[in-house]
């Protein structure tokens, strides 16, 4: 819309500070996605017409919640009198009658959360999961999130309209789990901020801007988490996702090439996302620490190194013990494994990396041939490094990983 | 909101868990006034699957889909909303040697 008047360009800052809060809220007091988000345009229709000639409202977020209800309701009304359906009209007068219930601003804050613990509900797939989070919490239209997920926008909106059905039909609740059911429905909360981070972070080509976005829209979930839920983990989540982003600079090339972590210009490093990142990390561990605040924790080790030679790998090794503790898969034994690699030396590494693939585990795990063939060319068993090498090169996927590879893999050669 | 809740075993391990136990478990539900009704079936090997195809009745023997595990009883539990319903689902003993599926149940339009 055009913004040229003072007034629109107030509805404009108010749209974008507090669309999400108003839309949690008429969630709430309206029990339908769909009603809601119909109920928030309406509100925000109403606030351009009205606020040029009234004024601004002293709480514009009150007003709106107020003026979506007005109208969801009188829609309800006229519709109840045409079908003269009974529930519809209970429904209403329900509505009419809590003005005083939905102002209390601990329910306004919670409705934030509500919104994100229904929208991240197990019992959706994991796909809508992230979509509905990124279209009802983030506020991204179906067209931003389907391009930034390389998605069709059509089975994108359908998978969106199927779990609002889902929502509606089965009746998943809008509330914020109770305290036994918290730590299970935390996780699936964290899972789809990190999926989220991760679909940004991993990729370095494409449509690169819109998916860098993704990565802030996850930070940006994550913050609003912490403030909601500081649990440790929320907090450890929110401290691995800074802690990464703080190497974006540094891991690629101009001509968008991979490059480690060991090879990377650790001042193009953002040092206020290491502070940041390292103080939560410290929050995060003072209970008993989860898999995001140790892995944040190994992080924030690399973050305070001045190059990899420097790093203490004792400490990193203790922390992958420590993670393996929490959540032995085989992934993070083989990351435990180049960190012994560091600390005592490429054999040590090779002998870890050889017993998990010897037990059948992450044959088809690019980065176990990948490391492994790291590992083998530093002991000089360079016929070995190259078939790691090209196992790695059959099993990736993305093309600035490939040229890597393939970079690794002439060097060797000559 | 009422739920149907439908068990699921494998056929080896149909009477892993005591019929006892589940009499108990119904029981304890009853009390607290979360069943409305649960029975077990007979094994897969009695079940028949019907069909309308083009308003013609047809009758095919067997589940509805092939699957290794089978239905093997239902639970029509009272629940306030999803999340109650996966909890009450959650300790139907046979939950942990197959699965539980959680349907809600859909009123019919007397129209």
């Amino acid at each position: 819309m055009e913004a040229t008047d003072p007034v629109h360009e107030t509805v404009n800052a108010v749209y974008l500070s507090d669309s999400r809060r108003v839309l949690a809220t008429l969630i709430r007091l309206l029990g339908d996605f769909d009603v809601a988000e119909e109920a928030l345009h309406d509100a925000f229709r109403a606030a351009l017409e009205q606020w040029p000639r009234d004024g601004i409202p002293a709480n514009p977020r009150a007003w709106l919640v107020s003026a979506g209800r007005f109208k969801a309701i009188d829609g309800m009304r006229r519709r109840a009198r045409f079908d003269a359906l009974d529930d519809v009209g209970d429904r209403a007068d329900i509505a009419v009658d809590d003005t005083a219930a939905w102002a209390d601003a601990e329910s306004v804050e919670d409705d934030r959360l509500r919104l994100i613990f229904t929208c991240c509900h197990p019992a959706l797939s994991p796909d809508a999961q992230v979509a509905l989070t990124l279209r009802e919490v983030c506020g991204l239209t179906t067209e931003e999130v389907a391009q930034a997920f390389l998605t069709p926008p059509s089975t994108l909106a359908q998978r969106i309209v199927r779990a609002k059905a889902k929502i509606r039909d089965a009746r998943i609740p809008y509330q914020v789990p109770a305290h036994a059911e918290l730590p299970e429905r935390l996780d699936a909360v964290l899972r789809v901020i990190y999926l989220v981070f991760n679909e940004g972070y991993a990729a370095s080509s494409g449509a690169l801007l819109t998916r860098h976005d993704l990565s802030a829209e996850a930070i940006r979930l994550g913050r609003l988490l912490v403030e909601l839920l500081p649990e440790p983990e929320a907090l450890g989540l929110l401290a691995l996702m800074l802690l990464h982003e703080s190497r974006r600079a540094a891991r690629a090339s101009v001509s968008g090439e991979l490059i480690r972590l060991d090879d990377q210009d650790r001042s193009l490093w953002d040092r206020d996302q290491i502070a940041e990142g390292t103080s939560l990390v410290e929050r995060a561990l003072s209970s008993r620490p989860g898999p995001y605040a140790i892995q944040a924790a190994i992080a924030a080790v690399h973050a305070d190194s001045p190059n990899a030679a420097a790093t203490d790998w004792a400490e990193i090794v203790g922390l992958y013990d420590l993670l393996w503790r929490a959540d032995p898969s085989p992934v993070i034994e083989l990351n435990r494994a180049v960190a012994v690699a560091m600390r005592d030396g490429p054999a040590a590494g090779l002998v870890l990396i050889d017993a998990i693939l010897e037990r059948g585990d992450l044959l088809d795990y690019r980065l176990t041939h990948a490391a492994r063939a790291e590992l083998c060319r530093r002991l000089g068993r360079t016929a070995d490094a190259r078939a790691s090498y090209v196992r790695a090169l059959a099993l990736a996927r993305q093309d600035p990983e490939r040229r890597f590879l393939e970079r690794q893999l002439a060097e060797l050669q000559e | 909101m009422k739920y149907l809740c439908l068990v699921y075993l494998e056929e080896q391990k149909l009477h892993a868990v005591p019929d006892s136990e589940c009499l108990v478990c119904g029981e304890g539900f009853r009390k607290r006034g979360l069943l409305v009704a649960a029975e077990a079936l007979q094994p897969v090997e009695t079940a028949t699957t019907v069909r309308v195809r083009n308003g013609k009745v047809s009758i095919t023997d067997g589940p509805f889909a092939e699957t290794k595990e089978q239905l093997a009883g239902f639970y029509l539990i009272e629940a306030r909303d999803l999340n109650d319903a996966i909890q009450v689902a959650s300790k139907i003993p046979p939950a942990r040697e197959g699965s539980v599926e959680v349907r809600p149940i859909r009123q019919l339009n007397p129209q």
